[in-house]
């Protein structure tokens, strides 16, 4: 994956105690399958990101198993319940090892 | 080298075989997979729902939404697909909905497949046939 | 959710159920603020086609609402990237886009809907893709992009961000006309072993099938455009190779004057539609 690529996450800033939000998430990644084959006829191998989670001040919200069939830039979009005013954390697992991080604050008043 | 015309529709029939060995074997790795989520459980029919396109127009970016009021985690497959798993979304005590949407890769018209395990450790399944259309120019 | 709870969403799938063959009724509204025009009368000067239809008009309700939200539209992955480009100094004037041209979405509102356009200093037709290089190379002293790579695309899409919505108005008189009656020959010149014309499909054949997909006008006023084929934005010029190659013709490159008229001639087709780039498509 290239690096410095920012994932785009849309999380509104505000809430009200107990609120279900919407949220969207979309990761820049190839999500290279392991069925396909480079010009030569070699199969090019598998590299996807194979997990992703939303977390909510400790707590899970999603946690969600991926399979090549994910399609190229992996797009999520799933609710969430705001019980007060804290931090949704997001995490991106790498077949490569590398882990990609945002996380958004929101409000309740 | 002559062939009959009964050699040559037995080897039709060969060939005709062996053309559809790959969907036998994705239907047992289909079978095996819900049973390794269910434990072999039987499923219900009301209780998940997935949206999805009748017609999609490209099968490499195909828009799909699961939901299942209380369940703890949903499997998806496609059946059809060169490895039929496709994505499992389990659900957190923060979920505010047991619903989540994504966009899927799918190799040609199928079924896709989503199995919930409902609040109560029951399981439900639905399914439905995604036609994928061949794209025009190539171009 | 909001992919096919809101009202909007069932009344895109309400709409587009009723014809098929045809562009359908639906209307653009991106980011439930951002109207944007895919339906207009023809120029006077298009000769073949009385109405004309952005691509949008022609793709399932699906495809339709990917555009109609910056968040659920993978383009904007590029955008982001882009924006980044444009902050940041590179080449050996020691500057950034930013240097000269500050805040991309006040400097930029327009430019998109005007190009291909004079130069007058340069005494030629200019693409946007032309301009952002003379940029680089001229102001930045940096490398330029190659014309349709995926650096040079996101630059196109950022920079068309601001001018979504307004009307496409690029010129076809005055220094630029008779690029633009090479770009109207080449139209409607047929090209390769299949001996078509891009009026063949695009004018004569629009709202049919060409196998399993719906022809559209050609209309370029989404360029570049993200497609859930290839997963990438596509450039225009990339487009037309893709055409023409398809005619099973040797093609013309990226950047020539023969694709620049080409494209300054399409874009003209489509005088009166909104820009909607970065768009997306099948």
């Amino acid at each position: 994956m290239a690096s410095g690529v920012k994932p785009r996450v849309k999380v509104p800033a505000s809430a009200s105690a107990g609120e279900v939000i919407t949220i969207k998430t979309l990761i820049s990644h190839q999500m290279e399958s392991g069925q396909r084959k480079d010009s030569d006829g070699n199969k090019i191998p598998r590299s996807i990101i194979n997990r992703f989670t939303c977390d909510f001040n400790g707590e899970n919200v999603i946690d969600v198993t991926m399979e090549p069939a994910i399609s190229t830039n992996p797009y999520f979009e799933f609710q969430a319940t705001v019980p007060e005013t804290g931090e949704f954390k997001f995490t991106w697992y790498d077949d490569d090892g590398s882990v990609y991080e945002d996380s958004k604050p929101i409000t309740v008043g | 080298m002559d062939f009959t015309r009964r050699e040559a529709l037995a080897m039709g029939a060969g060939a005709a075989l062996v053309s559809f060995l790959p969907f036998r074997a994705n239907a047992a790795a289909v079978d095996d997979l819900i049973a390794e989520f269910t434990g072999g459980a039987e499923m219900a029919d009301r209780g998940v729902e997935l949206i999805a396109p009748e017609i999609a127009e490209n099968g490499n970016t195909v828009p799909i939404e699961v939901s299942a009021p209380g369940a703890s985690a949903i499997l998806v497959l496609a059946a059809g697909n060169p490895t039929p798993p496709v994505a499992k979304f389990a659900f957190g005590p923060l979920a505010g909905s047991q619903t989540a949407s994504t966009r899927i890769r799918l190799a040609g018209t199928q079924d896709v497949i989503a199995i919930a395990q409902l609040g109560d450790g029951t399981f439900a399944r639905t399914s439905k046939t995604i036609k994928v259309t061949i794209g025009g120019c190539g171009g | 959710m909001l992919r096919t709870t809101t009202a909007l969403a069932v009344g895109l799938i309400a709409t587009a159920t009723l014809g098929w063959a045809d562009a359908d009724e639906n209307e653009l509204v991106v980011n439930g603020e951002i109207e944007i025009t895919t339906h207009a009368p023809a120029p006077a000067y298009v000769d073949g086609l009385t109405e004309i239809y952005s691509g949008w008009r022609f793709r399932e309700p699906d495809t339709q609402l990917t555009q109609m939200d910056d968040f659920d539209n993978p383009a904007f992955l590029a955008v982001d990237a882009a924006q980044i480009t444009w902050d940041t100094v590179e080449g050996e004037a020691g500057k950034s886009c930013a240097s000269c041209h500050g805040d991309v979405m006040e400097s930029m509102k327009g430019v998109r809907a005007t190009y291909p356009k004079w130069n007058e200093t340069a005494g030629e037709v200019r693409t946007l893709a032309m301009q952002i290089n003379d940029c680089r190379t001229e102001n930045l002293k940096a490398e330029p992009y190659d014309y349709t790579s995926g650096k040079m695309t996101a630059m196109e899409a950022l920079i068309s961000v601001p001018s979504r919505g307004m009307p496409v108005n690029v010129a076809v008189d005055g220094p630029v006309q008779s690029t633009w009656e090479q770009g109207k020959e080449m139209y409607y010149t047929r090209y390769g072993q299949l001996e078509l014309s891009c009026a063949n499909c695009h004018e004569d054949n629009y709202g049919n099938y060409i196998r399993a997909d719906h022809l559209s006008q050609g209309q370029i006023n989404g360029f570049p455009v993200y497609r859930l084929k290839n997963t990438k934005l596509n450039q225009v010029q990339d487009r037309f190779q893709g055409c023409i190659r398809d005619t099973r013709a040797e093609t013309f490159s990226a950047g020539s004057p023969e694709f620049v008229a080409l494209e300054l001639y399409v874009a003209s087709r489509g005088n009166g539609l909104g820009v909607e780039a970065p768009s997306v498509r099948n």
